[in-house]
C-alpha cells in the first residue's frame, strides 16, 4: 500500500464559524506540507482531524485508497503525532519516557537505540534526570527524540520548533527534509520560516476563509 | 537502461514505506503498568492520601457517635465499606488527569494497540495501589470499631474483590470527566449510584460473617460483579476517553 493521505471537501465549524470549508488535500510520500495561517485559523484542529483525533468534521478522509474509518489501525501504525503538549512525564527520566513510547509502538525493549536517539537529539548527560527538571526546550527534545526512535513514515507535528534553540531548529529542519527524501511525509504547522526546498508545499488557512490553495 | 533501473528502485522506495500494524500488545500493556507504577511510587503522597483519609474517617466515628463496642460492632461493616469506597473515589479523579494535562493521553489514543486494554492497565495499577492497600488496612481499623473476631479475613477479601469493581466502574466516570476543569464533584455524582450494588454485597458479606451465616454467596456475587465489570468497563472507559478527547 502506498503512502497517501487524502482529504476531500473537508470542513470544520467551531462556535458558528467555519474554520475551513471545501478543503482538498493530497499528501504523498516525499512531501513536507506546511499548514500556515494566523492564530485561531484552525491549524491545530486540521492536524487533529487529519491524525484521526477529532471526529467533529465534514468531508472524507482516505488513507491509501481506503476510507479512514476502515483503515484506522493501518493508519495509526504509520503515524507519529507530536502535539502542543509534549506528552512526556515530568516524573520520569527521558529514558523511561522513551521506553514507554517504544513499547507502545510495538518495538522490543532496546536501551541502546533509546540512548542513541537521545544522543542525536542533543540530550547527552540528561538521560537519567527527571524530565521535570529539564528546561522547556529540553523537554520538547525528549518528545522529538521519538522521531528518531520510532520509524514511522507519516509525521504530523504541531509547532515542533517551540522552545527549541537556533541550532536545534536547524537540525530538526534538516531531519524533516531527510525524512521526506527517504520517502516519508511530514505535515507540520509552525510560525518559524522553513527554508524553501523542493519537497516543501504550503497549505494556507485564512482566518475564517475557505482558501485551500497550495 | 541503468537510469531506468535506478528510477524504478527509487520509485519502489517511495511507494513502499507504509508500515504494517505490529503486535506487541503484551509489551505495551506491561510497559503501561510499569510506567504508572513508577509514576505513582514517585509521588507517594497520592498513594498515601486515600489511606490516611480512610484511617481518619474511621477514627472519627467512635469519637462522634459513641465508644460503646456493641453499637460500633453493629455499624462497623457498613462504616468500613462506605469509608473505603469514598477513599477509593477520592483518588479516582487523578487517574487520567495527569495524562490529559501533559499530552500522553492523546498519544495513548493514537497507538495502534487497543485502547480498552491499555486503559485496563491503568485501572489495574490504580487498584493495586489504592484498592488493595485499603483492603489490607481495613482489618486494623476494624479493631478500632470493635469488629468481632472472625470477620477480618472476610472484610479484607470482600474489599479486595469489591474495590477492583469500584476502580473499573469509577474509571468510566474519570474518563468521562477528564476534559472538565472541575470534574471531581460531577465524577462523584456519576459514579456513586453505580457503586450501590458493590456496597450492598460487600457490607453484606462482612455482616454475614459476624452473624455466622455463609459468606460464599456474597463473595460469589462480588466476584460476578467484578467479572461483568472486567468485561464491559474497559470498552466503556475507552469510549469515554475518546468522547473526552473529541470534546
Amino acid at each position: 500500500m502506498s503512502l497517501r493521505l487524502q482529504a476531500r471537501n473537508l470542513a470544520c465549524e467551531r462556535d458558528d464559524r467555519w474554520l475551513f470549508r471545501g478543503l482538498d488535500l493530497d499528501i504523498r510520500a516525499g512531501e513536507i506540507v506546511r499548514v500556515e495561517g494566523p492564530n485561531g485559523s484552525g491549524k491545530t484542529t486540521l492536524l487533529k482531524i487529519l491524525s484521526g483525533q477529532l471526529a467533529d468534521y465534514e468531508g472524507d478522509l482516505f488513507w491509501g485508497e481506503r476510507p479512514m474509518r476502515q483503515a484506522r489501525e493501518a493508519f495509526l501504525s504509520n503515524l507519529l503525532y507530536l502535539g502542543h503538549a509534549p506528552g512526556v512525564k515530568a516524573a520520569l527520566t527521558p529514558l523511561e519516557n522513551l521506553a514507554w513510547y517504544q513499547a507502545l509502538a510495538g518495538q522490543p525493549r532496546d536501551e541502546s537505540s533509546r540512548l542513541a536517539a537521545l544522543e542525536s537529539i542533543g540530550l547527552v548527560g540528561f538521560e537519567d534526570v527527571p524530565t521535570g527538571q529539564l528546561s522547556a526546550g529540553q523537554q520538547r527534545r525528549v518528545a522529538l527524540a521519538r522521531l528518531l526512535l520510532t520509524p514511522r513514515p507519516l509525521w504530523v507535528l504541531d509547532e515542533p520548533f517551540t522552545a527549541i534553540d537556533r541550532d536545534g531548529v536547524r537540525d530538526l529542519e534538516q531531519r524533516l527534509v531527510e525524512h521526506a527524501r527517504r520517502g516519508g511525509c511530514v505535515l507540520v504547522t509552525t510560525h518559524h520560516e522553513l527554508t524553501p526546498c523542493a519537497e516543501l508545499r504550503r497549505v494556507r488557512l485564512g482566518a475564517g476563509g475557505s482558501d485551500g490553495g497550495h | 537502461m541503468a537510469v531506468t533501473e535506478r528510477m524504478t528502485t527509487e520509485a519502489a522506495d517511495v511507494d513502499t514505506p507504509s508500515v504494517e500494524p505490529q503486535g506487541g500488545l503484551g509489551v505495551a500493556f506491561g510497559a503501561t503498568v510499569k510506567r504508572d507504577l513508577v509514576l505513582l511510587l514517585r509521588r507517594r503522597s497520592e498513594v498515601m492520601n486515600p489511606l490516611v483519609f480512610f484511617a481518619i474517617v474511621i477514627t472519627l466515628f467512635p469519637i462522634g457517635i459513641s465508644p460503646d463496642p456493641e453499637l460500633l460492632a453493629t455499624i462497623a461493616p457498613g462504616l468500613l465499606w462506605v469509608a473505603a469506597l469514598l477513599a477509593a473515589l477520592l483518588s479516582l479523579d487523578s487517574l487520567f488527569r495527569a495524562d490529559y494535562d501533559d499530552g500522553s493521553l492523546e498519544q495513548l489514543l493514537l497507538t495502534p494497540q487497543p485502547l480498552a486494554l491499555l486503559s485496563l492497565a491503568k485501572v489495574a495499577v490504580h487498584w493495586l495501589l489504592t484498592g488493595l492497600p485499603l483492603a489490607l488496612m481495613a482489618p486494623v481499623l476494624g479493631i478500632m470499631l470493635a469488629l468481632p473476631a472472625g470477620s477480618y479475613a472476610v472484610l479484607a477479601l470482600s474489599l479486595a474483590l469489591g474495590s477492583a469493581s469500584l476502580s473499573l466502574i469509577g474509571a468510566i466516570g474519570a474518563a468521562l470527566t477528564v476534559g472538565l476543569s472541575r470534574g471531581g464533584v460531577l465524577l462523584s455524582l456519576l459514579v456513586l449510584p453505580l457503586y450501590i450494588p458493590v456496597l450492598i454485597f460487600g457490607a453484606g458479606a462482612v455482616q454475614a460473617a459476624i452473624l455466622g451465616d455463609g459468606v460464599t454467596a456474597h463473595l460469589a456475587i462480588l466476584g460476578a460483579l467484578l467479572a461483568v465489570a472486567l468485561i464491559f468497563a474497559p470498552w466503556a472507559i475507552a469510549a469515554s476517553l475518546r468522547i473526552s478527547i473529541n470534546g
